[in-house]
């Protein structure tokens, strides 16, 4: 892969254009030269060219630096390793398993410090849950920010997780009675160090070192990070290497003065850990041309971090009206949910909208309503639904007002 | 047997005010799988490196602004700027009253609600390419110079362990608690952490 993006996108047209006119013309024959031999570690089809959309993509990468899952491009709920969103602070660390480890330690009766394996010799689970940035979706709070779903929104991904559950790890040591709060801190070069409230640690959290039935990757955390199931992205401490029990929030520098949300008066809210219920039509979106009229199947991702998605209605007529989307099974709690809406286009201008519902009974807002709240200076946790314009040519843009 | 009865008690009590302490769930807390290590105590000083705003964790040292111009120009300025509100990355300085307009400029004068925090962050994050090499002095003289530029403390305050918990943060007051879910119907009560 040395040559550009750019010229492998103007290469996969191409062949598009290419495959699209040989269908037209007749089936494929079916290959009768011998094909590949067997290999080691899988690749997907040298024709399939979606990646994450790259942001300060430059080496050493500075402080703010991301990459955003293609949803747009991707199936089902669980969103492949290679393109899970990257948000990291300074860049990943190259951590070997052999010698990385996990320390306990603080308001404990037994500091413990665990290796990798043994970590992997303790009763594991696995359990599926998304993971979002707090950030997401944030360039939309003045509008329509971004042209694409990929771009607007692609600081959410869903994986299966496998690791152990932290209380099972608190035991060990011993909690005492003032352990309140946990600081996780990872050994990426700015030791990122969130304070997590124990009854969260206690809860549902995992140290997982599992991701996808593989080991977890180098970008997400490679080879321990703290899983902290529906609470914002940055709380789950990648490269995790130290636990400290405390009987106080540490006010690290991320919980106070990065990812906090700033109100129309000029307070900020702290500690806003969970993530809200959301949903995304992710196809058709921004950037794709229907053919013309006749029927589409929308689909896109619902989820929620107080639990599990119970409906999500879809409009093709501005908002006017709403139908209750299929949910595709399995529904998780605090997991992407695919769900899906046969719609039959009639061909002239209009726009498609989704809103998702979750267990607690919170509906999905729209923008203006979370701007009646917090103003337009909140940076993070923008949950609002999400509107796509169709123009009666059948180009699909950010419709957003 | 006495020794395992004795420990079951004590693991009943401490689980019973860890269930008052924490509303979570707990079971007695004794170690069941008995891997892992004990930890010494210059392994844990030396990645123990966390401030609190009581100020806790800070060592010993001090600093000024005066000292800290220095180590301002020498370490920071690439990416902060000559007088740090420059850039290209954060702007440190300035900002104070923004936060209701429509460009709040947040930084640390403007933001920040402790200045333990900057000591810590400072610390372990700072130069960003070469963090965690600066001695405790320089740490608190470039803690003091930002917060000099931003107005906060004099050109030869000395801040050290006990003075800069001390720092009160023009922004000290600035942040509430989340008070979500802030639209639409209230949602069934559920049981989460409040602190």
């Amino acid at each position: 892969m040395n040559h550009s993006r750019r010229w492998f996108l103007g290469l996969g047209s191409v062949v598009s254009a290419a495959l699209v006119a040989c269908r037209k013309a007749a089936p494929a024959a079916p290959p009768s030269a011998i094909g590949a031999p067997v290999s080691g570690y899988g690749a997907r089809s040298h024709f399939e060219k979606t990646e994450r959309f790259l942001r300060n993509a430059v080496a050493p990468p500075p402080e703010a630096t991301s990459s955003r899952t293609p949803l747009h491009d991707t199936y089902g709920i669980i969103t492949p390793s290679s393109l899970h969103f990257e948000r990291h602070h300074a860049g990943v660390p190259d951590l070997d398993p052999a010698t990385h480890t996990l320390t306990i330690h603080g308001l404990v009766d037994r500091p413990l410090v665990f290796t990798v394996d043994e970590l992997k010799r303790l009763p594991s689970v696995s359990r599926i849950h998304f993971l979002e940035c707090s950030g997401n979706s944030a360039s939309e709070w003045k509008g329509g920010g971004e042209p694409t779903v990929q771009r607007a929104h692609g600081l959410t991904s869903c994986s299966e997780w496998t690791g152990v559950p932290l209380s099972t790890l608190l035991r060990e040591c011993g909690v005492q009675p003032k352990g309140t709060w946990l600081l996780a801190e990872g050994a990426d070069a700015c030791r990122l160090a969130r304070s997590i409230p124990m009854a969260k640690a206690m809860q549902d959290a995992l140290v997982v070192y599992g991701q996808n039935g593989e080991a977890i990757r180098p970008e997400q955390g490679y080879p321990l990070r703290l899983l902290l199931p529906g609470f914002e992205g940055n709380m789950n401490v990648k490269w995790l290497h130290r636990l400290k029990i405390m009987d106080q929030p540490a006010m690290t520098r991320w919980e106070t003065s990065k990812y906090t949300d700033l109100l129309a008066d000029g307070t900020a809210r702290q500690f806003t850990f969970d993530m809200d219920a959301k949903s995304l039509i992710t196809r058709p979106s921004g950037g794709d041309t229907l053919a013309g009229a006749g029927v589409y199947e929308l689909t896109g991702l619902a989820w929620s971090g107080r639990g599990a998605i119970t409906r999500v209605d879809v409009s093709t007529d501005g908002g006017v009206t709403w139908n209750r989307a299929t949910l595709q099974e399995p529904v998780l709690p605090r997991a992407h949910t695919r769900f899906t809406w046969s719609w039959r286009w009639d061909g002239r201008a209009t726009m498609l909208a989704s809103r998702a519902v979750d267990d607690t009974g919170y509906v999905q807002p729209a923008r203006a309503d979370l701007v009646a709240v917090r103003g337009l200076n909140s940076n993070y946790h923008n949950n609002a639904i999400q509107q796509w314009n169709v123009a009666a040519d059948g180009a699909i843009t950010n419709g957003n007002a | 047997m006495a020794t395992r009865n004795r420990r079951t008690l004590a693991g009943i009590v401490v689980a019973a005010v860890t269930l008052v302490a924490t509303t979570s769930r707990t079971v007695a807390q004794s170690p069941v799988f008995g891997l892992g290590r004990a930890p010494n105590a210059d392994e844990i000083k030396a990645i123990d490196i966390g401030v609190t705003p009581d100020g806790a964790g800070l060592p010993p040292g001090s600093g000024t602004a005066q000292a800290g111009k220095q180590v301002f120009d020498s370490r920071c300025v690439t990416c902060h700027g000559a007088t740090a509100r420059e850039g290209p990355q954060d702007v440190l300085v300035g900002g104070q009253g923004t936060l209701v307009s429509p460009k709040p400029l947040k930084t640390i004068g403007s933001y920040w609600p402790y200045a333990t925090t900057l000591w810590d962050y400072v610390n372990r994050a700072m130069p960003f390419d070469h963090p965690g090499t600066l001695p405790p002095n320089d740490v608190y003289a470039a803690t003091a110079y930002l917060l000099y530029l931003n107005g906060i403390v004099g050109e030869r305050d000395v801040l050290d362990q006990t003075t800069l918990p001390q720092v009160k943060m023009p922004n000290r007051n600035g942040f509430v608690m989340d008070t979500r879910p802030d639209t639409g119907p209230r949602p069934a009560p559920v049981r989460r952490s409040k602190r």
